[in-house]
């Protein structure tokens, strides 16, 4: 994986965090020293669809989005995008980040991300799996003489 | 002469302040918390969010206790709200392809990779009321099977595979947004499709009835409905790349459409296409009805006067939030303007009866 998709990956996780599940496991840590370079900002997403799903692109309707952007004493800079309009929570999603970039990175990845991951993936899969249970089965009744 | 009036502040003020008492009702039953909207009264809060046009499952409860149950109120109070908020960009499309789906069922293929699978559906309930519902709310947790690890493929890819149904070119070009410049007309299939998934869910439904009893007949089969969850993927222009900024429920159907051909189109099938905020299956089929019927231009069809055919006809009336301003401000002070009717009335009143005099004499 390159830096690149890395950061996506965990940025993306983040924004779909459930607020509390990230504040649970953020519970207890100190946070760190940092300066603001932007404070936490409620806005909103133009989403977008596309006709017949894989045509033209289409406006939907918004989804609120809080973001931020803060910079460590050390000099890395964490920015926090997510969904909603948790304030607490997009600053805890920038620490995630900024910390991401540095030695501390290997701890808020199995201490955050990876407990993080396995929640979401639980319950994910817990839907799935109902869903799965809701599929029919169809059985052919025979008629007639032949 | 023209006399201002002023007054009912001390009455509009007691008002708002009964208001809220009756909002709370009855003080020895326990309150609603928004928590509990959010997760006991989902439907109500997607529809909200549809019609309101963003999607905040906490601000749509919150405006649905406000508004004691009104929906259309908590739709308007969601409008406003919306208003104040700075956009920060616009989404790339979301993949429905992708969307991991708790329901997906096909009138049209029995046999479809993935399956019928039904979700938590009211259909086949019986629709008597469940008494023990009024007693306690406990319930026993849904059964569970292996779930399907891979996406579940949109049914039309079938069709299409044949050749036999209208394609959808893929593109991406910038959709016009009605909530930034003054829709106009003729309008694009991306308008239409913006207006109607946030159209009045009362109004959408009313229309593709129309089109099913014979007014722009376009005899639509469900090829597939299925509601899910899909990520949203947003570039961000600080960090230079796009990252997912949330997840989203959203119900899309896709309708499959009778087409003998026309002029400019051979005869294929052709589609209807509805995609909603929320689980709000009975809109997301209106909608592609209706889509599918105000399609009739691109695809050479004949105008048959319908309805639902009528683009200026659907779009400016479709906003229940426009539709209910309009209605409801003539409950408001209109003294002066109906004391001048008053005014025209009497003395055309006076002129009939002295002509008739006048006549008579």
């Amino acid at each position: 994986m390159t830096k690149m998709t890395a950061r996506k990956d965990w940025m993306s996780l983040l924004a779909k965090a459930p607020p509390r599940a990230l504040a649970a496991l953020w519970e207890g840590r100190g946070a760190p020293d940092f300066t603001w370079l932007r404070a936490p900002e409620i806005g909103a997403a133009m989403v977008r669809g596309r006709m017949g799903g894989t045509g033209a692109p289409f406006n939907m309707g918004e989804m609120t989005v809080t973001r931020c952007s803060l910079q460590l004493e050390g000099g890395a800079v964490g920015h926090g995008y997510v969904q909603g309009r948790d304030k607490a929570h997009a600053e805890r999603a920038a620490l995630v980040d900024a910390l991401m970039q540095t030695e501390a990175a290997e701890r808020i990845r199995a201490e955050v991300l990876e407990p993080l991951r396995a929640e979401m993936t639980g319950r994910a899969e817990a839907r799935a799996a109902k869903a799965a249970a809701t599929k029919v089965e169809f059985f052919t009744l025979v008629r007639g003489d032949d | 002469m023209y006399v201002a009036v002023k007054g009912g502040e001390r009455a509009i003020e007691n008002a708002h302040g009964w208001l809220a008492e009756e909002r709370r009702g009855e003080t020895a039953v326990a309150e609603l918390s928004v928590d509990q909207i959010r997760e006991q009264m989902k439907l109500a809060v997607n529809r909200v969010m549809a019609e309101g046009s963003l999607y905040d499952p906490d601000l749509a409860a919150l405006a649905i206790k406000q508004a004691r149950g009104d929906l259309i109120e908590a739709i308007f109070l969601i409008r406003a709200y919306r208003t104040t908020l700075p956009r920060f960009g616009s989404t790339h499309a979301i993949d429905t392809g992708n969307m991991a789906c708790i329901r997906r069922i096909s009138a049209t293929f029995k046999d479809a990779p993935g399956g019928q699978v039904l979700g938590p559906t009211f259909d086949y309930t019986h629709r008597l009321l469940d008494f023990k519902l009024a007693a306690d709310g406990e319930v026993p947790p849904a059964p569970q099977a292996a779930p399907r690890k891979e996406p579940t493929p949109h049914i039309t890819e079938f069709l299409n595979h044949e050749g036999l149904i209208q394609t959808e070119d893929a593109s991406d070009e910038t959709p016009p947004d009605l909530t930034r410049e003054p829709m106009e007309l003729p309008g694009s299939r991306a308008l239409r499709l913006q207006a109607l998934t946030r159209g009045d869910e009362g109004f959408v439904l009313g229309m593709a009835y129309s089109t099913q009893r014979g007014y722009a007949r376009n005899h639509a089969f469900v090829g597939e409905l299925r509601i899910g969850t899909v990520a949203v993927e947003m570039d961000i222009p600080e960090l230079g790349f796009a990252i997912e900024i949330g997840e989203i429920e959203v119900t899309e159907c896709e309708t499959v459409n009778q087409f003998t051909g026309s002029k400019t189109e051979p005869p294929q099938f052709t589609r209807g296409y509805g995609l909603v905020f929320g689980q709000t299956e009975r809109k997301a089929i209106s909608m592609a009805l209706v889509d599918r019927a105000l399609r009739w231009r691109e695809l050479g069809e004949d105008d048959m006067g319908a309805p639902a055919q009528d683009e200026e006809f659907v779009l400016y009336h479709s906003d229940n939030i426009q539709a209910t301003g309009f209605l409801e401000h003539i409950k408001l002070p209109h003294y002066v303007d109906f004391q001048s009717e008053l005014e025209l009335v009497r003395r055309l009143r006076r002129e009939a009866e002295g002509a008739g005099q006048e006549a008579a004499e």
